[in-house]
């Protein structure tokens, strides 16, 4: 169910690169090999696993609303550099677990965590992690695009100016190579003075995202970006965060099948409070391991 | 047979007994005349009302009844001193309220943990938003009025803070000389070469002499005490320079005394707790109509609750905020009662010029003009009102000025 399954190299193109676990110090070869070829699907059950660094990793890990138990022993890595999808039904619990990986659940006076959370070797629910530096290293992406009712500049400015304090002309050069990075600067930067609200919903979403590495972090949590947005603007952000992954690590919650299957490199499902299947995309929508798991990819599901 | 069919879904739909069309647009077309007409009976009845108020007040309102003060003769009167001290009481009310209402409005919206205590204190801020204003004068009145009495009465201060001291001297002028003082009741040792303030004396233009406000010092001249003691400024002879004729405080804008008396701070601040429950509250809807995704999108940068309040939530609410404040802004300036609990005198004659001074306000001089029974007192209570009516349009119209000042980045 979790990532580590026994190494056995398969007839994976880009195994060799993947499979050094640790000794991918040298991150430009994975993601070289990510970028040429996707990973073949394989049709044994104990096929490569594709290890990376782990970024986060979930360990005995359960959540509750109140007295509702919304997340079962989650055991989950996170690879670094990679997109993971979270698949699974309203309510599943996909949502919750990745608002744990930022604690922005700690605004949920009802919510609490039990087990560990780790995120590159520290417990990111221990009551001494600081939440704020947190949140700087975990950005995070909303269902809902919410730019701030500030012109585009200050939008982007934000977040940089929460933790440092800038200079003008680096702080505008910060700016356009966030905005650049999130592929909208082409269109934004003869009205950056102008107000966020004015853009269109894709737009909107694009500056989110831009707005959320300004500051600078290693993982993006997308928690179903695409989902208020039209099919041009989603493919822009797909376009986006293909082309984002080799900098950050990408979790993305989505229900949009396609969508997990077009941009992640790894997929997440969560049924019922517990989470099913973690494996390769291409394993978990040729092969899955559990019934589940393929009713709920093929459409079949209830 | 087909008695015992269940009926099939259209013919169900058929089977309710139809409606008369034309009575049900006749209901539509009396429901919106009865709309129009209750309309109309508002603004008819504030029209006439204005209309009144302008026919009696207008021809009163001339350049002089905003320079003169009260006066017996309704011919004279003017509404110097209320106008002045309804703008005075007006400015402490807003920069105490806002400040301390906009505060409580964010800790109980963003901060304040979502309990049993936190809960009583917002029911009871409803409350007092309900409680009669004359409730508050009453307040008032012990608060910052009397302060329990804890400093001595009112016109025996027993704390003072700001003000400069003077002992009284008479020179041989016969003019009185200013001396700093330590301590009331205590005379200073008065000896030559000392400095001291006699009263600046000014010419009108009809070229009467007349004293002024302003003190310029002179050099004292101590003599020993002799028929002929030489006339002059600052020469004070000594047996007049042994006791001083009297103490005297000279009160900078920021001079207080406790307690308060019936000083524009004590309206002001008495002022200030009629409008504050009505400022948290709309600070507080103000607070709750910005969206939450803002302050998680903000929360998710890795910004403190603090930034996140001072950077987006307050400045997507200030328009609200403001709305609201102006509006409470404008009720302590019609406000007449708890000002009148008070028990401010209604004839003064000078405009305030420190926080101590005494006062008056534009409701008060407006019903004590109404209740006179001279005809021409009635008028001038017309043009009152029309002054008042005037204040307040020029607060509301500032209001929408900051509102649109800091709306401009927004939109």
């Amino acid at each position: 169910m979790t990532t580590s399954s026994p190494a056995d190299a398969g007839p994976v193109v880009d195994a060799p690169a993947r499979l050094a676990p640790y000794a991918a110090t040298d991150q430009v070869a994975v993601i070289e090999t990510m970028t040429t070829t996707p990973p073949a699907p394989t049709t044994d059950a104990s096929a490569p696993a594709p290890e990376s660094k782990v970024c986060i990793r979930a360990h005995d890990f359960n959540s509750w609303y109140g007295d509702f138990h919304a997340l079962h022993d989650i055991a989950l890595d996170v690879p670094t550099n990679q997109v993971t999808a979270f698949i699974g039904p309203s309510g599943c619990g996909k949502s919750t677990l990745l608002r744990w990986f930022n604690r922005m659940n700690d605004t949920i006076p009802s919510a609490r965590a039990e087990g560990t959370l780790d995120l590159q070797g520290t417990d990111l629910l221990s009551s001494r992690y600081d939440v704020v530096d947190l949140r700087r290293r975990v950005g995070m992406v909303f269902q809902k695009p919410n730019p701030f009712p500030k012109s585009i500049f200050d939008n982007i400015a934000y977040g940089p100016r929460l933790h440092r304090s800038y200079t003008r002309s680096d702080l505008a050069e910060l700016v356009e190579q966030s905005l650049r990075r999130a592929a909208i600067w082409d269109e934004v930067k003869d009205r950056l003075n102008q107000s966020a609200l004015g853009l269109s919903g894709g737009q909107q979403q694009r500056l989110c995202i831009a707005r959320a590495i300004a500051v600078g972090p290693e993982v993006l949590l997308m928690d179903e970006p695409c989902s208020a947005l039209d099919p041009r603007s989603t493919a822009a952000i797909e376009d986006l965060i293909r082309d984002l992954r080799h900098q950050y690590t990408i979790v993305i919650v989505t229900h949009n099948m396609q969508q997990a299957a077009r941009v992640s490199d790894r997929t997440a499902f969560f049924y019922e409070g517990r989470l099913v299947e973690s494996d390769e995309t291409e394993r978990i929508f040729t092969t899955p391991a559990h019934r589940e798991t393929e009713d709920y990819v093929s459409g079949r599901f209830g | 047979m087909s008695d015992e069919r269940t009926p099939n879904l259209p013919e169900l739909v058929e089977r309710g007994e139809p409606r008369s069309q034309s009575r049900r647009r006749a209901f539509d077309r009396g429901f919106l005349i009865t709309c129009l007409a209750i309309t109309a009976i508002a603004v008819l009845a504030l029209g006439v009302l204005l209309g009144s108020i302008l026919i009696e007040g207008l021809p009163g309102l001339r350049w002089s009844f905003f320079t003169e003060y009260a006066s017996r003769d309704p011919a004279k009167a003017g509404i110097r001193a209320p106008l002045w001290g309804s703008i005075w009481v007006a400015s402490i009310c807003a920069i105490v309220a806002l400040p301390i209402g906009i505060a409580t409005a964010v800790w109980l919206e963003e901060f304040a943990p979502k309990n049993r205590i936190t809960g009583f204190i917002r029911l009871n801020i409803s409350n007092l938003a309900g409680v009669p204003s004359i409730v508050y004068g009453i307040l008032g009145l012990t608060l910052f009025v009397r302060m329990f009495g804890l400093f001595g009465p009112i016109q025996a201060p027993e704390l003072e803070i700001g003000g400069r001291l003077y002992a009284i001297y008479y020179d041989t002028m016969q003019e009185p000389i200013r001396v700093p003082a330590a301590e009331r009741g205590v005379a200073p040792e008065l000896k030559t070469g000392d400095i001291g303030y006699v009263q600046e004396i000014e010419e009108t233009p009809d070229g009467d002499l007349i004293f002024t406000d302003r003190w310029t010092p002179v050099t004292l001249t101590i003599v020993p005490e002799d028929a002929d003691a030489p006339e002059g400024y600052g020469i004070i002879e000594a047996w007049q320079a042994e006791e001083p004729a009297d103490f005297e405080i000279e009160r900078p804008w920021y001079y207080v005394q406790f307690p308060f008396g019936q000083s524009v701070l004590a309206g002001g601040l008495t002022l200030m707790l009629v409008v504050l429950p009505i400022v948290i509250i709309s600070s507080q809807e103000a607070l709750r109509a910005v969206p939450g995704s803002l302050r998680t999108g903000s929360l998710a940068m890795g910004a403190t609750k603090w930034q996140t309040t001072r950077k987006v939530t307050l400045p997507a609410s200030i328009p609200m905020i403001m709305t609201g404040s102006i509006l409470a802004m404008s009720r302590a300036i019609g406000e007449a009662a708890p000002i009148l609990v008070l028990g401010v005198a209604l004839f003064i004659t000078d405009t305030p010029s420190s926080l101590m001074d005494s006062f008056t306000v534009l409701p008060m001089q407006i019903y004590n003009w109404t209740s006179r029974w001279q005809e021409d007192f009635r008028a001038l209570a017309a043009t009152g009102i029309i002054v008042l009516l005037m204040v307040l349009l020029a607060f509301n119209a500032i209001a929408v000025l900051i509102r649109q000042k800091l709306q401009r980045p927004l939109s």
